[in-house]
């Protein structure tokens, strides 16, 4: 079956009128390169929206108050209230599926700068926050360290800064740790910065300052008020399945009225996170789709182009049926020269694809990062299931040929002179 | 050798049926050279193809070597082609893109005949027939005659039961021709059957035996004193 006169013949064919073949290969390859393209196009904004998501906690929800909606158990409507630290043990209790619980408080922000160095002045966020936020949030700590569990105990006042907030207060190499910042009239140490993990936060999400939550709560008089919370729920279990749980649980606890669906505002990171999985893969749906249309057209090419082959062939076929040959053998042997051509076309247009992309792959690292596209590639599954397409294509391509080579009678070909 | 018996044919034109053959009764021995002889329209081509397996009878009966011929498939029908057969054609039917002993070899491949042996074999019979030197030579580069020298080596490489011509002089000059009708003598004193349809006299002079057909029915069968190609070359 794989002899070498078969292989002979199927060249000597293939090459007897090579524009044609190049003509013919071109539709299949460009059909794949295509598909190859857009997978590969696909996929550099799959990792470019996920490298937005990356470090971040994604089975997470956050949730903050507002004003009720509802009188309930005798308090009036349009209530402000706050959650309580209790709230937090109240969740750890009574949903044991969540991991992560972070309370925080932060400062409203209002007219004026509120940090103060020596003579420098800025305007930051302030979070009150546990150390596990870290995790929840995508930063890392670029120098020095994150507050721990003994700066929650002792209410030590330290702080992390982002590394915006110490470029626009400090010189270039002066050294940030045990400085003092002034912030809302209190001082607190420095004792590590912070960089984000992605770009996609804009300038603002490293001009941000951390502090012990327990700190931030006596320096700037909460008591045990909680203004928001973020909740990240263990691995196998949903958040997005837990959070009208997490809810209840703490309209209960708030004397919140059940029904009042304006009091707690709550925003649920894994439903969009999986939103934008459902959507790379509706992307790769129509990748797909579009590049096997493109490359369907390059198919019917290869079978018009068999089936002219085999009316010029047609003597030849007469002849060496004449001869004895058999009737499967011929079939086979246009099946081999389809599928060959569409193999090597094929593998043609992939070749391209890869080449296409290592060249957008190097021109997207010499002008730096763009918003929302990342390494656009293509695995080798991907390649993998090309090369079953073009198989399959190619069985296609052939089948109709090689049966109506089949159809004509040896004394009929053997009459067209 | 061949046996054939009350063989009816005929083919449909539209709505017309062109009854070709009428009742052909026909045997040929083993080793016999015999010339069919016709004006066109007789039917000489179309008991050739039947003959060949290449059409099939409407009613009859046709026995090759014993064994009946009749409602065979494609599969088998190239199987008994290729085992039982060899077929000159008068358009030479060689394939113009293999070499003279790839067109030799191919009867054999269609066997399942190794490579070497395949090529062994093809340069022996090119020997024969005089044109070993042409071996690696394509149809193209080659005259009329030594297309058809070709053409008789490659029917004789499968090492047929009985050998089919037709017409194998009707594209060459009477030089040639007679070359090539020597070349068939001398097959056929080998003792191969031979059979051979012409419309020439004088190439039907060089068999063996003459039929003539004449509108679907055989008019005469004679055997003759042959006349030898090489008193002409």
């Amino acid at each position: 079956m794989f002899s070498k006169d078969r292989w002979k013949e199927i060249l000597e064919v293939l090459s007897s009128n090579v524009w044609r073949t190049v003509a013919t290969a071109f539709g299949v390859g460009w059909g794949i390169f295509i598909l190859i393209i857009l997978l590969a196009a696909g996929k550099g904004l799959e990792n470019g929206i996920r490298q937005d998501f990356n470090g971040v906690a994604t089975n997470t929800m956050f949730m903050w108050t507002e004003t009720t909606s509802m009188a309930y158990e005798g308090l009036p409507e349009g209530r402000n209230f706050n959650f309580k630290l209790e709230d937090v043990d109240l969740l750890r209790r009574n949903v044991p599926e969540l991991r992560i619980i972070s309370p925080r408080n932060s400062i409203r922000m209002q007219e004026g700068d509120n940090v103060i160095r020596g003579t420098e002045t800025g305007r930051y966020r302030v979070f009150g926050d546990y150390p596990e936020i870290i995790e929840q949030n995508p930063m890392f700590v670029a120098h020095g360290r994150f507050f721990n569990y003994n700066d929650i105990n002792e209410k030590r006042k330290v702080v992390v800064i982002g590394d915006g907030i110490r470029q626009d207060l400090y010189e270039e190499d002066e050294e940030v740790l045990g400085t003092y910042l002034k912030i809302s009239g209190v001082n607190f140490m420095v004792i590590g910065t912070y960089k984000e993990k992605t770009n996609n936060g804009g300038e603002n999400s490293e001009r941000q300052i951390f502090m012990p939550f327990t700190s931030f709560s006596q320096a700037y008089n909460r008591a045990d008020n909680v203004g928001w919370m973020a909740i990240t729920a263990k691995d196998g279990s949903s958040i997005s399945e837990l959070n009208e749980e997490v809810i209840n649980t703490v309209k209960q606890s708030r004397k919140v009225h059940p029904d009042d669906e304006r009091a707690i505002g709550y925003f649920d990171l894994y439903e969009q996170f999986n939103r934008v999985e459902s959507l790379f893969g509706a992307l790769r749906f129509v990748a797909y789709f579009v590049g096997i249309l493109v490359l369907i057209s390059g198919i019917i090419g290869v079978s018009n182009i068999m089936l002219i082959v085999i009316k010029e062939r047609t003597k030849e076929i007469g002849i060496r049926r004449a001869l004895g040959e058999n009737p499967w053998s011929i079939r086979l042997q246009i099946l081999m020269e389809s599928i060959f051509l569409t193999i090597i076309s094929g593998m043609i247009g992939i070749i391209f694809g890869a080449l296409s992309i290592y060249g957008i792959n190097s021109l997207l690292d010499s002008i730096g990062p763009v918003d929302m596209f990342l390494n656009p590639s293509v695995s080798l599954g991907v390649v993998v299931s090309a090369l079953v397409i073009l198989i399959v294509s190619g069985l296609l391509a052939g089948f109709i040929p090689a049966n109506s080579a089949i159809r004509v009678r040896p004394i009929e070909a053997l009459r067209t002179e | 050798m061949i046996e054939i018996k009350n063989l009816h044919k005929s083919y449909k034109m539209g709505s017309n049926s062109l009854h070709v053959l009428k009742g052909i009764n026909f045997s040929v021995e083993e080793g016999e050279l015999v010339a069919i002889m016709g004006s066109s329209g007789s039917g000489k081509s179309t008991l050739l193809n039947i003959l060949g397996m290449l059409d099939e009878l409407d009613e009859g009966s046709y026995d090759l070597d014993g064994v009946p011929i009749k409602n065979l498939n494609e599969t088998k029908a190239a199987n008994y082609r290729n085992k039982f057969l060899g077929f000159v054609f008068q358009s030479f039917n060689l394939i113009n893109y293999k070499s003279a002993m790839e067109n030799v070899a191919l009867p054999l491949y269609y066997q399942r005949v190794g490579r070497k042996e395949r090529q062994e074999k093809a340069l022996k019979y090119l020997d024969q027939v005089g044109l070993k030197e042409w071996a690696e030579h394509l149809p193209s580069e080659l005259s009329g005659g030594q297309k058809q020298r070709v053409a008789i080596a490659r029917a004789m490489a499968a090492e047929p039961k009985v050998l089919l011509a037709d017409e194998p002089t009707g594209a060459l000059d009477s030089k040639t021709s007679y070359e090539v009708m020597d070349l068939i003598q001398k097959i056929n004193d080998q003792g191969n059957t031979i059979l051979i349809v012409t419309h020439e006299p004088d190439i039907a002079d060089m068999c063996k035996r003459i039929v003539h057909l004449k509108d679907g029915i055989i008019l005469e069968d004679k055997k003759i004193k042959q006349v030898r190609a090489s008193e002409y070359v």
